[in-house]
Order: C-alpha cells, then sequence, then structure tokens
C-alpha cells in the first residue's frame, strides 16, 4: 500500500524535474499545517517528558538533572502503589463488565425491529454528554439525603465519600456513560455474521445458546477484543469521572495515577516527579496499544 | 425438531403451541429491552425534570415524576447570575473552531500522504502513524510548561492548539482517499488540474459523508473536552461550559434544581446533535474505533 510508484530512473528532462519539484511542493505545502500542529504539541511533549522526568524540574520548566531520583522516589513511594493498584482495581470493574453489558445490551437491541434505532439511541445518548454532566447528574441521582436511589432503597450510604462504594459507584457511572460505544461496536460486528451461518447451524439443530456460543461469539471475537483494549487504554487514562466525583478521595481510595500526577505535577509543582508517573502511564499504555495494533493488523485491516 | 430457531421469522405457520412459546418469549424479550432503554435514559429524564421543578419540591419526600408546579426560575438564575452565557459562546467559538481546523488539516495531509508521491512520504506516513498510540495525558506537564513559555496559558489559541494534533482523522481521511479510484484524479491532472483542485474538486466531495461523520464527531468531543481546558484557563470568564459548570455547582449546594439546570444547559448541543445526526455519528464513532 505504502509503496509509491517510484519516477522513471535514468536521466530526468529538465521539465520532469521541475514538475517533480513543483509536485514535492505542493505535498509539503498540504502536509506541513497537520505534520507542525503534530510535532510541536504531541511528538515534543511525548519526548520532552521522558527527558523532564530525570529532572527535578517545576512547572515553569526549570530544573537540574537528577538522574533517577524521581523513578526510585516513585518506586518506594506508597501512594504511587496505591495509585496503580486503585488504576487497577477501576480497571477490573469497568473493562470486562462494560464489554459484557455491551454484548448483552446489543443482542438485546439486535431482536428488534421497528424500535431498534430508538433503543440504540437511548443506550448511546449518554455517550455524548460532557463528562461533568454526567457526574452533576449521578450526584443528584446518588445524593445520599434527597436522591432517588437512596430513596427508593431506603440506603443512607453516601456514594462518592463511602470508602468502600466509592470506586464501584465511579466505575458504575462510566459504564452506564460509555457503554453505548460499545453497543456500537457490537451491532456492527453482529450485522457482519452471514446469515447462511444461522441458518446452516439451524438446520443442523443447533439454537438458543448453542448458537451463540458456536457462532455469534466467534465471528464476534475480533470486535470483543478490539472493544477490551479499547477499554484498557481508555480505563488505564481514567481522570475526569473521578477528579469531579470524589477528586481521588475518601483516604486516597479512589487516587488512580493520571490524579497522582495531577496533583504531583499542577498542585504541588513538582513538575519533574510528575514526568516519571506521566512516564510509567505512557510506557504502560503503549504496550497495551502495541497489543491493540498486533490484533487489528490479524484482523486483516 | 424444533419450529423456530431464527425468532425473525415473518412467515406464516399454523402457530404449533412452540411458534406462540416462543412469540411470547420474544414479547418478553422485547419489553425487557424496552424497560432498559428507558432506565438508561431515566437519569437524563429525572435531570430535566429536576430542572424545572421549584426548589422544595426537588426535595420532597415522594419525589414527584412529574412536576406538580413548573418552575423555570432555576434558568433565569443561572443565566443572569453565572457567567454561563459567556462559557456557552466560548464552547461554541471554540469546538466550531477545533471542528474545522482539524477536518481541513487532515484534509491536506491525507491527501498529500494518500494521492501525491514525493520522497518521504512512506517515512511521513509511519511519523504520522507513531502518534497514534501516543495519550497526549501522559504529557501534560511539558504540553503546559510548552504552552505557557509560549505565553498561551489561558488563551483561546493555547486551548483549541493541543486539540489540533491528534493524527487519527489524518489516518482515517487517507484510508477513504486509497479508496478513490484512481482514474478520477489522473482524468482531472491530465486535464491540467492542480492537486488543490483535484482534492477540493473531486476527492473531497466523494468524501463528503464521512466528512459530515467525522466533523459531528470531532464537535462532540471537543464540546465535551474536559482535561486540558480545565487545565490550561485560570480566568473564570475564559472557561468552556463543561469546566464552568463545576465551578457553580458547588456554590449552589442543595439547590439541585439549578445545579441540573445547569447540567441540562451544557448538554444541550450535543444531545441535539446526536438526535438529529444518529446515523452520521454512528458512523464516525466506527471510523475512530478502527471499523470501516
Amino acid at each position: 500500500m505504502l509503496n509509491t510508484a517510484p519516477s522513471k530512473t535514468g536521466v530526468l528532462s529538465p521539465e520532469k524535474r521541475t514538475q517533480l519539484r513543483k509536485r514535492w511542493l505542493t505535498a509539503m505545502l498540504m502536509a506541513a499545517p497537520f505534520i507542525l500542529f503534530y510535532l510541536l504539541f504531541l511528538i515534543y511533549p511525548t519526548l520532552r517528558v521522558i527527558q523532564l522526568s530525570f529532572t527535578d524540574a517545576d512547572l515553569a520548566g526549570n530544573g537540574v538533572w537528577v538522574g533517577l531520583t524521581n523513578y526510585t522516589k516513585l518506586f518506594t513511594e506508597p501512594t504511587f502503589w496505591t495509585a496503580l493498584l486503585n488504576t487497577l482495581y477501576f480497571i477490573l470493574l469497568t473493562v470486562v463488565p462494560n464489554t459484557l453489558v455491551g454484548l448483552g445490551l446489543a443482542l438485546l437491541v439486535m431482536r428488534l425491529k421497528r424500535l431498534r434505532n430508538l433503543a440504540m439511541a437511548a443506550f448511546f445518548l449518554p455517550n455524548v454528554l460532557p463528562v461533568s454532566v454526567v457526574t452533576s447528574v449521578w450526584n443528584w441521582v446518588l445524593d445520599s439525603n434527597f436522591g432517588l436511589v437512596n430513596y427508593l432503597t431506603g440506603s443512607t450510604v453516601t456514594w462518592f465519600q463511602d470508602p468502600v462504594w466509592a470506586m464501584p459507584a465511579v466505575a458504575f457511572v462510566t459504564i452506564w456513560w460509555t457503554v453505548g460505544f460499545n453497543v456500537l461496536l457490537f451491532i456492527a460486528g453482529l450485522q457482519n455474521i452471514p446469515p447462511e451461518l444461522y441458518e446452516a447451524a439451524a438446520l443442523d439443530g443447533a439454537s438458543g445458546f448453542r448458537l451463540f456460543r458456536s457462532i455469534t461469539w466467534p465471528s464476534l471475537w475480533p470486535v470483543t477484543s478490539l472493544i477490551l483494549l479499547l477499554q484498557l487504554i481508555a480505563q488505564f487514562k481514567i481522570f475526569d469521572q473521578i477528579y469531579l466525583l470524589t477528586t481521588g478521595g475518601p483516604f486516597d481510595k479512589t487516587l488512580v495515577l493520571l490524579l497522582y500526577a495531577y496533583r504531583e505535577g499542577f498542585q504541588q509543582q513538582h513538575g519533574g516527579y510528575s514526568s516519571a508517573i506521566g512516564v510509567v502511564l505512557m510506557v504502560i499504555i503503549l504496550v497495551v496499544s502495541a497489543l491493540q495494533a498486533k490484533l487489528l493488523n490479524r484482523g486483516g485491516r | 425438531m424444533t419450529a423456530t430457531i431464527n425468532k425473525s421469522t415473518t412467515t406464516k405457520p399454523p402457530a404449533p403451541l412452540s411458534v406462540r412459546l416462543s412469540r411470547l418469549w420474544g414479547g418478553v424479550i422485547t419489553a425487557l429491552t424496552l424497560v432498559l432503554a428507558a432506565a438508561w435514559v431515566f437519569p437524563m429524564y429525572w435531570a430535566v425534570v429536576t430542572s424545572v421543578k421549584p426548589d422544595d419540591e426537588t426535595v420532597a419526600a415522594p419525589p414527584t415524576l412529574w412536576p406538580q408546579k413548573f418552575d423555570f426560575s432555576s434558568y433565569s438564575y443561572i443565566f443572569q447570575n453565572s457567567p454561563i452565557v459567556r462559557w456557552y459562546i466560548n464552547s461554541v467559538l471554540t469546538a466550531v473552531l477545533i471542528t474545522f481546523l482539524v477536518l481541513l488539516l487532515s484534509i491536506l495531509c491525507a491527501y498529500a500522504l494518500s494521492q501525491i508521491n514525493f520522497r518521504g512520504r512512506t517515512w511521513l506516513y509511519w511519523l504520522v502513524l507513531a502518534g497514534f498510540m501516543i495519550p497526549f495525558q501522559a504529557s501534560l506537564i511539558p504540553l503546559f510548561i510548552f504552552i505557557n513559555k509560549l505565553g498561551l496559558v489561558n488563551s483561546y489559541t493555547g486551548l483549541v492548539v493541543p486539540q489540533l494534533a491528534a493524527p487519527i482523522a489524518v489516518v482515517i481521511y487517507k484510508q477513504f482517499f486509497d479508496q478513490v479510484p484512481h482514474e478520477l484524479g489522473d482524468a482531472a491532472r491530465i486535464d491540467g488540474a492542480s492537486e488543490w483542485r483535484v482534492l477540493f474538486g473531486i476527492f473531497l466531495p466523494l468524501n463528503w459523508g464521512i466528512t459530515v461523520s467525522l466533523g459531528i464527531v470531532t464537535f462532540i468531543a471537543a464540546w465535551n473536552n474536559f482535561l486540558w481546558p480545565f487545565i490550561v484557563m485560570n480566568d473564570t470568564a475564559k472557561l468552556t461550559i463543561p469546566v464552568g459548570i463545576t465551578q457553580i455547582q458547588s456554590a449552589y449546594g442543595v439547590a439541585y434544581a439549578k445545579t441540573m439546570a445547569t447540567a441540562v444547559t451544557a448538554a444541550v448541543p450535543t444531545v441535539v446533535a446526536y438526535l438529529i445526526f444518529q446515523r452520521r455519528v454512528t458512523e464516525g464513532v466506527m471510523a475512530t474505533a478502527g471499523l470501516k
């Protein structure tokens, strides 16, 4: 795909040469604006974060080389491990559940005919809400005194301030917010399964769960694995909902990696140390992304 | 042998018991699906309903599913006593600008990568693909330091430019441009059309569908973006609406109607955009997920 048809080798006429130069110039003019922003605001910070992580820089970027100090401090700092474990806990509570709920809803939606689009819209709608709208709505629904949930269940739990419930509550809100994305992807996957497969299996007498196990699930696996990995990448970067619902509390019970980096960097002015957290996060995400790329290539895209 | 395996069959057999049972089962499943869909929407409904209740009714002991008395004073209150209108304007302007620039820059770059043979093309494409996986969140500190050095902290330029750096739209456009038959462009080039005319006269109109889809998805994402606007803006008047509403809600405390009024107001544009362009959004989401 990337093989460019090479220009004819050998001696080039002056006209051909100017034509090639003109073409090169046009290409550069077209590519340059994006490439410029891309290099300045994505690639440069990505390289710079590595360099900063070896310094004691503040938030103005001034600091001196300190070698591996930030990393040794990081790996011996209990708060870092708390943040890492909390992130993994959040992943445990969201990635697989969100995928399964998405699959279940997609299977249900697929059985509808006239109301299919309506149901799909209902599950996807939360997805287009700004995160702060999502959190304020759920802060209200789960309000400990006047919230609907506690009224209906007679509970008095302060969901987002409770050491045990805070993280599951954030995970629940996250699933409500984002599952529609998975539903869309699963529906696309389900629609791509040739009906003949089901017909053939039906002739063989398969039905219900056996159809699902022998046809639906294997055919969906590429989509399922894509969703799992997209979720995994997204949830490692979890910040917004946590910051807005719990600010990491109570007692750091919901402190996650990015929030820890934010606290250290923007609140404590520890730019270098915060960069080290960023590097750790980036390495994790790049590893997961590499997995994703491998997987997508295997899918033949 | 079971009579119906494929539940969606529409043929009408004499309807033995098994068929009637499966129809009943189908009805139960349909009902369940609709109940779940309603439950999913309910929190949004509840936010809207709360926002049009008088304050005392929002906390009334049996909650009222439908307002006994409609009261829109929360809306007039937040519009008069907070910078919400200003935030709205900020959000509209920045989201529209980001959408326009992302599309324009991506279209240009993708066209060059897809259609023009030039030295370094392969190399450049790999460079773009490399950034595909990089999470900008991991390098917030150097990004902030850099934006600060440029004197762009607390400015709209500083808010917008980092959001133009994501390569996803370039990659998507390149895939779409790659699929356009070569003959179309070549015919125009032979007639003397410049690459610019080939792009804007042939390739862009041919890919209008994905452009609309990506445009809407980019707009929604830009409108909803929280983390970067939250970090780069410190002047209250310059906030975007998703960040802004978090600043006033705490002041409202138990005034839930006002809090919900701010939430509803902030959500209107993206919800409306989705409801109008449902199919386009689906298409855009698929494209960004790497499907199709």
